[in-house]
């Protein structure tokens, strides 16, 4: 029966559910109704924000940006050389990893944020309310929080891990979308993945200075004579 | 596949009603003549059957009112404070269009705050769907103001000049504007052209410095940006003649080789 099969889903995920006596039917099927729901947002391995939950929240910060203009910062977060933490230690020692950075990841934010684990060794952070002045700061503190910490793995032994983390800032008054937000976030995090690892890359904030460069260009050589 | 782009924010259109569109015309330097392009744009519009409003989007230093030489009673000012309703403040203009004008006293919203951008935004919710045309005439620079409106805005035009500190500073609202908004389209009018073709030429040049250094900043997959060229106005004594005199070209001397081009750029806009 589903019913059943819902209260054990709860009952293995640590919810405690009231007796169904004590309480009225109402109030229990509202906690089952809540717990299913909290049940269906987690990633079970780290109890971080998985995926949907995730992108529930940066439609709502989308949403927010366009309406109050405030900025609004999106991490994707990576763990270097997953691969081989699993290949070498074993998947079990590699969940240990996961959870260990879930943990460091979710003791820096603030409670407004959300920190999500968006599948294999990804992780993400929405930021609202982050002043573009703050983001590389930010970043870099959770990548060397995580550095930081090792990781037990079995008595005795110990692992290291590095994140490398690509930023972006939603543009201000406009109405974003999330995955063109998440896009931008992913530029960044390749930028700091192909420029070696363990750092922090964010999309750089507009900029309406004009180069010499650019200035060159617009008045160059040709100057208004044989273009087109 | 290509990513869905960012849409502009603009007010939710109505169930019912059609909507206008909304036009920004911006410019980056000052005394380029924007509020100019705006008013004599606005009365070809209205000449070709339009119901065109313009709006004084330069909150902090508005001289829309100078140009068409009215000094109302009633502001945008009155409306932001709730003194009146919108309705009392939507003027005639002479040239046949309707304007909302600021006065020139709104210095206390030289800044976005969120009033202000709370304020306009239901402003132009509500005259969008009884105008076929707003023209959002902006201030000049790049301040959060100017970019407020002009997010608020369909489409984007761009005054400059062939002057080099005017193109620079049309670069650079180019620049921002493709950057910070993914505007893919933007509209360009050359004012003050000195002989006949070289609107072409600047577009060309402000084109390729685009293509060159702001195309590669914008996230991959999106369609480049495109700069359009809607016209060029000659450099004409009548120009000068008319804003002395403070009326509308298209009113003072319509056969002008500047009206007659203005009269072209709205016939480019219209639908």
């Amino acid at each position: 029966m589903h019913l059943d099969a819902a209260l054990q889903l709860l009952r293995q995920a640590g919810h405690v559910l009231p007796d169904a006596g004590s309480t009225d039917e109402v109030t229990w099927m509202q906690k089952l109704i809540d717990g299913l729901c909290e049940l269906s947002s987690r990633d079970p391995l780290t109890g971080l924000s998985n995926r949907r939950q995730f992108e529930m929240a940066l439609a709502r910060e989308i949403d927010r940006v366009a309406r109050a203009g405030e900025p609004a910062l999106v991490l994707m977060i990576d763990i270097d050389h997953f691969k081989k933490v699993n290949d070498t230690h074993g998947h079990a020692a590699g969940d240990l990893v996961l959870k260990a950075v879930g943990q460091v990841l979710h003791d820096c934010i603030r409670p407004m944020d959300t920190v999500a684990r968006m599948g294999g060794e990804e992780f993400a952070m929405i930021l609202p309310n982050c002043p573009p002045a703050f983001g590389h700061l930010v970043a870099e503190r959770v990548r060397m929080k995580v550095g930081a910490r090792p990781v037990p793995i079995s008595p005795g032994q110990e692992v290291r891990v590095s994140v490398s983390i690509g930023g972006a800032f939603a543009p201000q008054w406009v109405r974003s979308s999330a995955p063109l937000w998440i896009e931008r976030a992913d530029q960044q995090l390749y930028r700091a993945k192909s420029s070696g690892r363990d750092r922090a890359c964010l999309e750089q904030p507009t900029v309406s200075q004009v180069s010499a460069e650019e200035k060159g260009m617009l008045f160059g050589t040709s100057q208004f004579m044989d273009l087109e | 596949m290509t990513p869905p782009h960012e849409a502009i924010t603009a007010p939710a259109p109505p169930a019912t009603r059609p909507r206008g569109r909304i036009f920004a015309v911006t410019s980056g330097k000052g005394g380029v003549g924007k509020t100019f392009v705006s008013a004599n744009l606005a009365a070809a519009l209205a000449r070709r059957g339009e119901r065109v409003l313009v709006l004084d989007a330069d909150l902090g230093l508005a001289n829309l009112d100078v140009v068409l030489n009215l000094f109302p009673k009633i502001t945008l000012h009155d409306v932001f404070t709730g003194k009146c309703q919108l309705e009392e403040a939507i003027l005639p203009a002479p040239g046949g269009f309707s304007v909302l004008l600021a006065g020139s006293g709104l210095v206390e919203y030289s800044h976005l705050t969120p009033e202000v951008r709370e304020q306009l935004r239901k402003i132009i919710d509500t005259v969008v769907t009884r105008f076929d045309r707003i023209v959002l005439d902006t201030g000049a620079g790049i301040s959060d103001v100017v970019l407020y409106a002009v997010s608020l805005a369909d489409e984007v035009i761009v005054v400059a000049t062939p002057e080099p500190t005017s193109l620079t500073d049309a670069y650079a609202t180019i620049k921002v504007l493709a950057t910070q908004q993914q505007r893919q389209t933007i509209r360009l009018v050359v004012n003050q052209t000195g002989r006949l073709g070289e609107g072409r030429v600047i577009r060309g040049q402000l084109q390729q410095v685009v293509d060159k250094f702001v195309t590669p900043m914008l996230p991959p997959g999106g369609a480049a940006v495109k700069l359009e060229l809607i016209g060029d106005i000659p450099s004409d004594p009548a120009v000068r003649e008319a804003v002395q005199k403070r009326r509308l070209l298209l009113e003072l001397l319509p056969g002008a080789p500047a009206a007659k081009a203005l009269g072209e750029i709205a016939a480019r806009l219209a639908p």
